[in-house]
């Protein structure tokens, strides 16, 4: 019991944070559809979850979601093996690169995608425009990053001492991959597909653009329920439904991801040189790479064009208001802010991030202890899988009252960007953690050394990578948020994607290419902080 | 690339990374920001802050709101985010504690939500729009300020390289001398595209289900935006576009100018028009300030920036609007009219009837 108790202690700060950031404001929201004239009246909620058209968008929810993410993890893993355990030859830039997608704004991928796909474009004559083919492409694209992230960090720190010792036995590279390595890969890969399913689960622009509005998900009709009909009845029913199958989900994810064997060493290894029988791997992923750049391609190419020829012409205009005055602010001092917001984001994503993470990877002593660690983990993987709309919707009825008075607050935007940063930053991190062989933390305070500096000797040297890994992607899905960003952006500081938003829904061929060079700056910038930090190295321990 | 440059750039990174540590930096959030220059502030008895919320097309120049500022003492805070039904929504759910002063933006196919909800407080304008803007109800609360129609257009260079009259009417768009060369934006997803359904309900009545399956069965393509549909698959303004015929704004025109002559045309005949409204919230912490800024919107200095700063038309009459949109987009003089009070009385049940159209 003393144990559960310091435990509960110890997660209060991030419980607190959760309830005020997410449960107060989506219980809010969710009260305004149950509550009629002061009364509960939970019967006409039901009613709404019987309509056919309900059962119709969660259906398609489910496939595609479940789709892409079978897709992702297909062509992830490759990825993540070779980026993460081969010396290939500009793998570091190549890795950076990779998270580009998951910052592009999806109004401006969904344009490149359609150029790509529409009746004029070069892949036209597939006739995916429009499809669920084409929704399932967009949400693979934005989201194979999270795979190859995820699992690569995990890969990285994997003893390869057993797979040696099975091959040393006489088993083939495919049996050690099949019962060595992947069953060692468990925890990150289901960790992995859970964020991507619960990212295209609730993926919003990208199905509207390309799937046109013939194609409705859950999230796509709270939000037309909620802003367009105001049926909040309806839009309270289908978030309920959106919770019931995110926690099953997470429920499920968090008993596929019970590591097979808690006792299983983590160690930094170095990477290898290429061999022969790394070309399967290696072709897999540049197929992979080369089909996540074709549509940046048609973006960098549109940014590019000028009239009738080429140009550097939108670059340029980049630090003017647009044509027509379009914007506030030039789009420059935009990036000044998506910046400086991310970096707050990032602080905050990582200290919860880190505090829920030691707090999940803990040896349990008891069921009762383990089961309050694996609820507290995937209460904050919730975040992901609920409705922005919702969500944000949330923000101005619960939180409008001195003490939580913060729907002004200019920290709202980093906040909200943290919450979505936050289930990243805790899958990154909690393969890795839960890896550590807690003898090793025993032997170190049996010898003497403090809770802290076993944090620091043990713990610390193996979290360090990963931490860097996860604070860049932290970092990205804050640069690149624009669902909460959107709706709870001031105007005198609007972050870069908004700034693209506002760019391309406005006539002007000038300020469509602007749009276009925006997000390519946008892109640059992601890929240059992301390099930069991943080369950032802890003082004294230059083990890797 | 070198270890040295590779070096020096992580160190640069890293620099700049840690001088923005700050919480959402230095003069981002600096409240003075929005105060007058020069420290001469007559903010006093009749100062204060004025909260504006609006949506996130909101725009106005920086000068013109420094003139509100040095004139009246105010210091005006624009909070826009979001589109205009989800300002219609905010506003709606936060009435019993505004959320703002003023409110910008709710157009006549949401006006009858937050009116419902009683969002908006009586308010006395120094002049007054022409009555042709106002609204049959709630024309006490809320103020019309600019007005902009969604026209169907056409790219009147395709049709003169092809040789074909281009469409003039909504039911020409059925013609399948036509077919397979218009794109719209939903109605469920876009106010554009809204603005359109609306107009074929004027005109149809009960029988727009019957035009919508022509219209699709014509090849009439349903994208998601306007600026899919615009900038995706519109000749004259996208490159790989196939589709002449799009469902924009009267002012699009003016936007595709070359060589003094512009390159599309917006039809008169197929138009309706969005009016926007601005109003003082109930319960706002400075209903006077709130008024003054209405006033301001009605003032000629703002209501002849609304065209370069919004793409829309202004309402009062002694405003100038810029030589290419008088030369170049002609406004409708009888558009396409639904009711507020009909448009919120049926739009779920349009939607969903709209929806099941086209996806059959």
């Amino acid at each position: 019991m003393r144990r559960i108790a310091a435990l509960l202690l110890l997660a209060a700060g991030p419980v607190l944070v959760l309830g005020v950031l997410f449960v107060l404001p989506v219980s809010g929201m969710l009260a305004e559809g149950f509550v009629v004239d002061g009364r509960l009246a939970p019967g006409a909620v039901i009613d709404v979850l019987a309509r056919p058209r309900v059962h119709r968008v969660a259906w398609f929810t489910v496939w595609t979601s479940g789709t892409a993410t079978l897709l992702a993890v297909v062509l992830g893993l490759p990825a993540a093996y070779a980026l993460h355990r081969l010396s290939l030859p500009g793998r570091a830039a190549v890795r950076a690169a990779l998270l580009v997608p998951f910052v592009l704004p999806t109004v401006v991928v969904g344009v490149a995608f359609r150029q790509l796909l529409g009746e004029g474009g070069p892949l036209g004559f597939l006739g995916l425009d429009g499809t669920p083919f084409a929704i399932v492409c967009g949400l693979v694209f934005f989201n194979v990053a999270v795979v190859v992230r995820t699992v690569g960090v995990a890969w990285e720190s994997l003893d390869p001492r057993p797979g040696q010792a099975a091959a040393a036995l006489g088993a083939s590279p495919s049996q050690v991959l099949r019962t060595v390595t992947l069953p060692a890969l468990r925890p990150a890969i289901v960790g992995a597909a859970s964020i991507v399913f619960l990212f295209c689960a609730t993926a919003f622009g990208i199905v509207l653009t390309l799937g046109g509005v013939r194609h409705a998900t859950v999230e796509t009709e709270i939000y037309l329920l909620t802003t367009t009909v105001f049926d909040l009845r309806a839009a309270a029913a289908l978030s309920v439904l959106q919770i019931v199958v995110v926690v099953g989900l997470l429920a499920l994810a968090a008993r596929l991801r019970a590591t097979p064997d808690p006792t299983a060493q983590r160690a930094v290894t170095p990477v290898r040189a290429v061999r022969r029988s790394d070309a399967p791997v290696v072709v897999a992923t540049l197929l992979v790479l080369g089909a996540m750049l074709l549509p940046i391609l048609t973006l960098v190419a549109g940014s590019l064009s000028v009239g009738d020829g080429w140009g550097l012409d939108n670059y340029r205009a980049l630090t003017t208001a647009g044509d027509n005055q379009a914007l506030l602010v030039p789009v420059t001092t935009a990036l000044d802010t998506s910046l400086r917001t991310a970096v707050d984001a990032t602080w905050m994503a990582l200290l919860v991030g880190v505090l829920v993470s030691v707090i999940v990877t803990r040896r349990s002593h008891s069921v009762a202890e383990r089961r309050v660690r694996s609820t507290l983990d995937g209460l904050f993987m919730l975040p992901l899988g609920v409705s922005a709309v919702t969500l944000g919707f949330g923000f101005l009825i619960t939180l409008d009252q001195p003490p939580l008075d913060l729907r002004d607050s200019p920290l709202l935007v980093p906040m909200a960007q943290a919450l979505v940063a936050l289930p990243l930053v805790v899958r990154t991190l909690t393969p890795v953690l839960g890896g550590i062989d807690d003898r090793q933390r025993q032997a170190a305070a049996s010898l003497g050394a403090s809770a802290w500096r076993t944090l620091l000797t043990v713990d610390l040297p193996v979290v360090w990578k990963p931490m860097l890994a996860a604070s860049g992607f932290a970092f990205a899905a804050s640069l690149g948020e624009f669902g909460a960003t959107s709706f709870l952006a001031r105007d005198e500081s609007p972050t870069l994607p908004v700034v693209i938003f506002r760019l391309i829904g406005h006539p002007g061929e000038m300020n469509y290419g602007m749009a276009l060079a925006a997000s390519v700056v946008l892109a640059v910038a992601t890929a240059v902080v992301m390099l930069a930090v991943e080369r950032l190295r802890v003082p004294g321990v230059g083990a890797f | 690339m070198h270890r040295p440059t590779v070096r020096a750039l992580t160190t640069g990174l890293a620099a700049v990374l840690l001088t923005s540590c700050s919480l959402t930096g230095g003069e981002a959030t600096d409240p003075s920001t929005s105060a007058p220059d020069g420290g001469s502030s007559p903010a006093g008895e009749a100062g204060g802050t004025v909260v504006l919320a609006t949506h996130e097309s909101f725009n106005l120049p920086k000068k013109l709101v420094r003139a509100f500022e040095d004139e009246t003492g105010y210091t005006l805070e624009v909070r826009a985010a979001g589109d205009a039904g989800t300002l219609a929504t905010k506003l709606s759910l936060t009435a019993d504690n505004p959320i703002a002063d003023a409110a910008f933006g709710i157009d006549n196919t949401f006006a009858s939500r937050p009116l419902g909800e009683g969002a908006f407080a009586e308010v006395a304008t120094s002049t007054t729009p022409p009555e042709e803007y106002a609204l049959p109800e709630g024309s006490d609360r809320l103020v019309a300020v600019d007005s902009a129609s969604v026209c169907v257009n056409v790219d009147t260079a395709w049709f003169d390289a092809e040789g074909i009259t281009p469409p003039q009417t909504l039911d020409d768009l059925t013609d399948p001398a036509y077919a397979d060369l218009m794109v719209t934006p939903g109605a469920s997803t876009s106010s554009p595209g809204m603005a359109f359904f609306l107009a074929t309900v004027a005109e149809y009545g009960d029988d727009w289900q019957d035009y919508w399956t022509d219209l699709l069965a014509n090849g009439a393509k349903v994208v998601d935006g306007w600026e899919d549909a615009y900038y995706g698959d519109f000749t004259a303004g996208s490159k790989t576009g196939t589709r002449p015929i799009v469902v924009s704004y009267d002012s699009s025109p003016a936007f595709t100018v070359a060589d003094g002559e512009t390159t599309t045309a917006a039809l008169l005949d197929t138009c309706f028009r969005q009016v926007e409204y601005a109003g003082v919230l109930a319960g706002a912490d400075n209903p006077e300030g709130a008024a003054a800024l209405i006033d301001w919107m009605l003032t000629d200095e703002v209501q002849s920036a609304l065209p370069e700063a919004m793409y829309v038309f202004p309402v009062m009459p002694g405003a100038t609007v810029p030589d290419d949109w008088a030369r170049f987009a002609p406004q409708p003089t009888d558009p396409y009219e639904v009711s507020p009070e009909e448009i919120a009385a049926n739009r779920e049940q349009w939607l969903t009837e709209w929806t099941d159209v086209i996806s059959r």
